[in-house]
């Protein structure tokens, strides 16, 4: 079996191997982040057409530790913990900023609109430039960030009910809010 | 007892596939004419009896048999009878007994169209058709059974998602399968061959129509697909990158591949190994799809209810086939002699840029599904992979290839004259850029992507009909002989020119509709009026409906331009009972030159509703190119040359092929 014929078994092998991996295995794992511990990055973001004022870093530094979570309407698993922070918005638990990732304005507008609005403010990363400096790899993301801005943690992937007791709700807590 | 028998006939479809699994590979190998024969008898009976039990299955939501926990769970006695009919394969175990069903009929096409195939062929496809068979007849015997009982029975059922209550949806799933099994054929074909060690322009004739065909009802699938996204999701977009959709997507390219490649083992006998490793990718691709959409491995907005166990099964059944096809590929293949060395520029270095191009298209779509998969694995995460993605590697491989579609027809086999094609197609590129400067000097300047896209669209269509005019020199003589020519030219010609010009149609809406949409977004009290693009929408306030088995608010627009009387839109938002569940009916108005879209949303409480309002420019090409696609594809297979019955076998060839110690170049 010479190489040039074999390399595509390879390559389903690896993919078959993941999979395998994936089906059985889909235990949220943590990933550290650079950032942790570190100030938010220098940004400055205009809001989603009808959402609140615009984003900017010195609005993370609000006192009290507060969520900032990366969302686009193009992204199904954003729909997916969307329902949970309207229930924290409604419980008043913790104030949430939206950074809409890579979207277009109007289909943000509609999505937040047809979906309601869990986000004290929104802003638009339509490029993708603040994402970069957060280090954002993919949607959602969402970091809790201190009272005075900085990053404390950061989540990937949607935040579920179990997610936010076992490592935003501690947070919280030593922040005595 | 109807269930009992469905399920009866079910395990005879399987005993059936076994042997017609085994026998015939047998007999092929040891030149015993009964043992290939064997083949045939055995598609038949494995038609019968599956058809038998999607009957059975039909009868049970037909008449609501709510013992059969399937019905129970999908169907109930108040939906209107179509979508008690379409709820049959609206579901996990149902979809299935249709893909098994399609895989026996094809089975059967086979067993009765190839009576011209060598029969050690012949046995060779029918038992690897009937190997894939065994695989999905287990699936759906051991974890996913339609017959299963309910005891006691519940008074009516839990209902069919009211989603998927819909026309343009019941009818998605049947065309795709028809392009997902017909891509069966040309893996069972493919695999054959790697067992004989032979391809030779003969089996090129005989898998090409069937990767047309199979290329056809995908294509048609999509469309359909994308025209419910369209008009029952109420965003007013059309096509997401979500996995499932990426899933029908990825054999779509692959078929397209295959089907350029396959013209140049036919014609030149090279690209042979490149286009059996196609024929096994996009079936692949096809039962991938299967596996993303069922496994729970993915998330997306319509997957099926997932299961582990199922998971499991489908994984490994992967792992059989794909894995299993692939190895013997890489032990095979090497043995297969490829064709001469060929010049790039020629019709078969066009065809090879055209394969380049849509298999890293491919790749780059598979990375986009796969990497959530890769990522959760790795590190946990779950992330969505969306449009920009797919938008930043899909626009920059679609680009080059649709600008070389209508450079390639031009260009002859073997040596093809550069200088003279860019002096045929200059007409062709000064139209499209004529065009695109009519567009910029209109819009008073537009996008660049959008002058782009339409350029494309120009330099396709007119490069297109230009070729065509070349070919039956149309203004190069009297008219008769070019009419002469024109009923004497293939059909398969023709079709290439018609598909081609459903490309361009679709570049077509694809361009207008994304850079030039106009929208309103507001809360409208009945009275109001907006103008959007062009049309004034009247508002004349909502009521509520009652359905056959759900309650609407129905809105009511008034669209006119200028003193016409206009058209009323009635777009509603419904609220069903079983299940629970809210949908958006858009109302659309499509036009050829735009589509009006009305969606209704929630009450203010003060009179007001929330609407959307959008005027959408030249959308419906997009379905109208895809179905001119589609017909050009139909109009090819109805050339005589590559009719499902009738392939010429090109040089005298033994009755009995060799057996597979026998590899020959």
């Amino acid at each position: 079996m010479r190489l040039r014929f074999s390399a595509p078994v390879l390559t389903f092998a690896a993919i078959a191997v993941v999979m395998w991996y994936a089906l059985f295995n889909l235990n949220p794992a943590e990933i550290p982040s650079e950032l942790v511990s570190k100030p938010a990055p220098e940004f400055s973001l205009d809001p989603v057409p009808g959402y609140g004022p615009g984003l900017a870093q010195a609005d993370l530094a609000t006192g009290k530790v507060t969520l900032l979570n990366v969302f686009a309407s193009w992204c199904v698993a954003c729909l997916a913990e969307h329902p949970f922070f309207m229930e924290l918005k409604k419980q008043n638990l913790v104030e949430i900023y939206g950074l809409n990732y890579k979207d277009k304005p109007n289909a943000a507008a509609q999505w937040l609109n047809r979906h309601r609005n869990p986000y004290e403010r929104t802003g638009m990363d339509l490029k993708g430039r603040v994402g970069i400096d957060f280090g954002v790899y993919g949607v959602p993301e969402t970091f809790v960030i201190s009272a005075d801005g900085k990053i404390l943690d950061k989540i990937i992937g949607p935040v579920s009910k179990d997610i936010f007791d076992i490592r935003i709700r501690p947070l919280l807590k030593e922040a005595g809010s | 007892m109807v269930a009992e028998i469905g399920q009866f006939v079910l395990i005879l479809a399987l005993v059936t596939a076994c042997f017609q699994s085994v026998l015939p590979l047998v007999g092929a190998a040891r030149s015993n004419r009964p043992m290939m024969r064997f083949a045939s008898n055995a598609a038949f009976v494995q038609f019968a009896a599956i058809t038998g039990a999607f009957a059975c299955l039909t009868v049970g939501y037909v008449t609501s048999d709510f013992s059969i926990l399937n019905v129970v769970n999908n169907s109930h006695s108040l939906k209107p009878m179509l979508y008690k009919i379409s709820g049959v394969w609206g579901n996990h175990e149902g979809s299935l007994l249709l893909w098994s069903w399609i895989l026996a009929l094809f089975g059967l096409a086979v067993a009765l169209f190839g009576r011209n195939l060598p029969d050690g062929l012949k046995a060779r496809v029918l038992a690897i058709q009937g190997l894939i068979g065994v695989g999905f007849l287990m699936f759906i015997l051991f974890t996913s059974n339609p017959f299963e009982r309910v005891n006691p029975a519940p008074l009516d059922g839990n209902g069919l998602n009211p989603l998927l209550q819909d026309p343009g949806l019941a009818f998605h799933p049947p065309f795709l399968y028809l392009g997902y099994v017909g891509l069966s054929i040309t893996f069972s074909f493919a695999i054959a061959a790697l067992i004989e060690g032979r391809v030779d322009p003969a089996w090129a004739r005989w898998v090409r129509p069937w990767t047309l065909a199979a290329w056809g009802f995908l294509t048609i699938g999509i469309a359909l697909g994308s025209w419910w996204a369209y008009y029952e999701l109420g965003w007013g977009g059309w096509w997401f990158w979500d996995p499932v959709e990426n899933a029908s997507f990825m054999p779509w390219l692959a078929a397209t591949a295959l089907l350029h490649s396959a013209i140049v083992v036919e014609k030149r006998d090279a690209l042979k190994n490149w286009t059996i490793l196609l024929a096994i990718i996009a079936f692949s691709l096809s039962l991938l799809g299967t596996f993303l959409v069922r496994s729970g491995v993915l998330n997306s907005v319509h997957a099926f209810a997932s299961d582990p166990a199922r998971g499991v099964f489908i994984l490994m059944f992967l792992i059989f086939v794909i894995g299993g096809s692939l190895l013997l590929y890489g032990i095979r293949a090497p043995m297969m002699k490829g064709g001469g060395l060929f010049a790039p520029i020629s019709r078969e270095g066009a065809l090879v840029l055209n394969n380049l191009l849509l298999s890293t298209i491919t790749a780059t779509v598979l990375l986009g599904t796969l990497y959530p998969i890769f990522l959760d694995a790795f590190t946990g995460a779950k992330v969505s992979v969306g449009p920009p993605y797919f938008e930043a590697t899909f626009l920059p491989l679609a680009i080059p290839l649709v600008a070389a579609m209508a450079f390639g027809p031009f260009l002859a086999w073997k040596r093809g004259d550069l200088a003279g094609v860019i002096s045929r197609l200059k007409f062709a590129l000064l139209v499209a850029l004529a065009f695109a400067g009519f567009i910029w000097w209109w819009q008073t300047g537009a996008p660049i992507m959008a002058l782009l896209g339409m350029g494309l669209f120009a330099w396709l269509l007119v490069g297109s009909v230009l070729e065509w005019m070349e070919r039956i020199k149309l203004f190069r003589g009297p008219l008769a002989s070019s009419w002469k020519r024109m009923i004497q030219l293939p059909r398969s010609a023709h079709g290439m020119t018609v598909a081609h010009i459903g490309v361009a149609l679709v570049i077509l809406g694809i361009t207008a509709s994304e850079s030039w949409q106009s929208e309103h977004l507001g809360v409208m009290r009945p009275g109001e009026i907006v103008t959007v693009g062009g049309y004034d929408f009247r508002f004349d306030g909502a009521e509520t409906i009652t359905g056959p088995n759900y309650d609407a608010v129905r809105g009511t627009f008034l669209a006119y331009t200028g003193g016409n009387k206009g058209v009323y839109l009635y777009p509603e938002q419904r609220r069903y009972t079983d299940p629970p569940m809210e949908t958006t009916e858009a109302a659309i108005r499509p036009m050829l030159s735009a589509d009006l879209y009305a969606v209704i949303g929630e009450a203010d409480g003060k009179g007001g509703y929330a609407v959307r309002i959008y005027h959408k420019p030249f959308i419906s090409w997009i379905w109208i190119g895809a179905f001119v696609m589609f017909a050009g594809g139909a109009l090819s297979l109805s050339d005589r040359r590559l009719r499902l019955g009738a392939p010429e076998r090109a040089k005298q060839e033994p009755a009995v092929s060799s057996a597979p110690s026998g590899v020959k170049g």
